[in-house]
């Protein structure tokens, strides 16, 4: 066997075993992904809201199974400019996408249903047990605070039923920055890099979010009534055109 | 001697969010419906009267008057832009009204318009709060909301005034406007959503302590318009809809800024105006059937109410309890919303007023008719009271 032979013979043998621990270690990041949640994790306890409507808004964990409906109830607002809402949509549905085929781990999502309507949703990303990218939250009925109170939600799960200490959050519109920096009284942190990019990431810590803000903001009453729950659970989805004109 | 002036034409854009219409669309829209309204053809118009407080800084178009008078073919008819702060719909209602009564003008169009919503919140509110002292109020920050609240505390500490009268008012004006196509918002609010529910800490945050959410009118873009004739040549003209007459017009000022008032309780120039209204048109406040009233903020709908002589001092918070406001009351105030539900594009508040009592005086209203409404009142509120329209409506 010449030199030649030799060294390609090797060649051969060391593509092959590249090709095999790159799938090895494929199939390694795949296992990890779809284990969706690599930290303990409780379920979120659903709430009942009264909004100023008096209407009754019932707050639940949205299942990974529900995702297509989510994906249908964000896709018109892709295109509302206002606000910043085409951004916000967008990055909500690539995150719900992204949990949906297993892209992405740590990540819930809370629905708040009217009537068995949907009217807002609120993710978040664990990091790891104690720390949390906001993600985002977004009202599919405006005018009524539904936002205010998915947002209160989806922070409320973290802390007092995941076990964070810290969340990170991040604005992305001039509206996001006075309602969640300027009402929650957010701490500005020193350079720190939201996942989401955008500005400098603000923090809510756990003694702040039991001291000052739980109580001032954070409401809904629990047990919801069987009728309500189950009604919430057959989600139905708002007319595009209704959800496009707020 | 004056001549008598009627109203022979109304109309008004929806108000709201119009991301899609410009000012002058607006103005045109609302122009054209008046127009139309009259029932007459080709209605030679000698002169058109424009309110906006803000055009040339929200919509950085200015000379509006003429603007308009071109674009609605109206030329060579006389044009005015007036601006008087949130009273300039009044105000051009009364140039108009002072035109036709002097003899000057036969026929005139009144129209008054806002496009407000695609600038910034704070940018709006510094913009109008530009009207307040610049030297004792401005300069230290004061805005409209920060002065309502003021006086809101007042009003509570002197005459007992609670959070729920100021709610209950909220809720009324919702309930009116979820019967009227034209008003901004169509939502409807309960007491336990805006006050009693511990939600409603969240549902109505606090704007300026004691003022909350729900007791601010909102940011509105829109339009309303309004034809006004003597009643001589309504005749010859043949308008075929019921005829609604200026009974009394009233104009007065106070103080620019608030702490030179004597009693800052008392708005004096809506008492001054509504005086001056009531005196011309020969009748009472009894006499009245219906108001519109100007709430910006909920306080301003019963401190108002005092003040132009409906109610004694410190007791109309004693008629929202009872229902006396509300549209099935006996004296039903905002049957519009008002400026809290109906919505506030600036200088269409005053025209919209008008239209508004017009309507309710043919008994074109619907389903917020007040019934067999004869008389009707309104007041248009410049700067905080510094500036104030009232206008008596008569069907004829």
């Amino acid at each position: 066997m010449n030199q030649l032979v030799s060294g390609t013979k090797d060649l051969y043998i060391s593509q092959f075993l590249s090709s095999f621990s790159v799938i090895q270690m494929a199939e390694d990041i795949e296992a990890m992904l779809k284990l969706d949640w690599d930290i303990p994790k409780k379920p979120y306890p659903p709430k009942l809201i009264t909004l100023a409507s008096g209407e009754k808004m019932v707050v639940r964990e949205a299942s990974r199974e529900e995702v297509p409906i989510l994906l249908d109830a964000l896709r018109p607002l892709i295109t509302v400019s206002k606000d910043y809402y085409d951004v916000v949509a967008a990055r909500m549905y690539a995150e719900l996408l992204s949990w949906y085929r297993y892209r992405s781990r740590n990540e819930f999502c809370l629905a708040g249903v009217i009537d068995g309507v949907l009217v807002g949703l609120a993710n978040n990303r664990h990091i790891n047990q104690k720390e949390v990218w906001s993600h985002h939250t977004i009202a599919l009925k405006r005018g009524g605070r539904v936002g205010a109170h998915m947002f209160a939600a989806k922070h409320e799960y973290s802390f007092e039923y995941l076990g964070a200490e810290k969340i990170y959050v991040v604005a992305e519109s001039p509206i996001g920055f006075r309602r969640w920096m300027v009402e929650w009284n957010l701490k500005k942190t020193d350079g720190i890099q939201h996942e989401l990019h955008g500005a400098t990431a603000w923090v809510i810590t756990a003694d702040e979010y039991f001291k000052n803000i739980k109580p001032r903001l954070v409401f809904g009453e629990r047990p919801v009534p069987e009728d309500l729950l189950k009604q919430s659970m057959q989600l139905k989805i708002g007319e595009a055109d209704v959800i496009k004109e707020k | 001697m004056s001549r008598e002036v009627v109203v022979i034409g109304c109309g008004m854009t929806k108000f709201g969010r119009h991301d899609d219409k410009s000012l002058m669309d607006l103005l045109v829209e609302a122009s054209i419906k008046a127009l139309d309204d009259t029932g007459i053809e080709n209605i030679k118009i000698d002169s058109v009267y424009v309110a906006t407080m803000l055009a040339g800084e929200l919509t950085h178009q200015t000379a509006i008057a003429s603007a308009l008078a071109d674009q609605l073919g109206l030329l060579p008819a006389g044009a005015q832009r007036i601006e008087n702060g949130p009273a300039s719909g009044g105000s051009a209602v009364i140039n108009g009204y002072q035109a036709i009564a002097s003899g000057v003008c036969d026929a005139v169009l009144v129209t008054g318009g806002e496009k407000m919503r695609h600038v910034p919140g704070d940018k709006i509110t510094d913009l109008i709060s530009t009207m307040t002292h610049p030297i004792a109020e401005y300069i230290h920050g004061v805005t409209l909301p920060s002065l309502a609240a003021m006086f809101t505390r007042l009003y509570m500490t002197h005459y007992g005034v609670t959070r729920e009268h100021l709610a209950r008012i909220a809720i009324k004006n919702h309930e009116n406007a979820l019967r009227n196509p034209y008003a901004h918002i169509h939502q409807r609010i309960t007491l336990e959503g805006i006050y009693k529910g511990p939600e409603a800490e969240v549902n109505n945050p606090v704007i300026s302590d004691p003022l909350r959410l729900y007791d601010s009118c909102p940011v509105t873009d829109g339009a309303a318009s309004v034809v006004l004739c003597s009643a001589e040549e309504a005749k010859k003209l043949g308008i075929s809809k019921p005829m609604v007459k200026i009974a009394g017009v009233g104009n007065a000022t106070d103080t620019l800024a608030l702490s030179e008032r004597k009693n800052p309780l008392v708005l004096e120039a809506v008492k001054l105006a509504s005086q001056k209204a009531f005196k011309m048109a020969g009748l009472k406040p009894q006499d009245i059937d219906l108001a519109e009233l100007h709430d910006a903020f909920e306080i301003l709908e019963l401190a108002e109410s005092e003040d132009a002589g409906f109610f004694e001092k410190g007791t109309a918070h004693k008629a929202v309890e009872e229902g006396v406001t509300l549209l099935s009351g006996s004296f039903p105030i905002n049957p519009s919303g008002g400026l809290k539900a109906r919505g506030h594009p600036v200088g269409a508040t005053g025209v919209a007023q008008v239209v508004e009592l017009t309507w309710q005086l043919r008994g074109e209203a619907g389903e917020r008719q007040v019934k067999n409404a004869k008389r009707g009142f309104c007041c248009n509120f410049g700067g905080f009271g510094n500036n104030v329209t009232a206008i008596i409506l008569e069907r004829v």
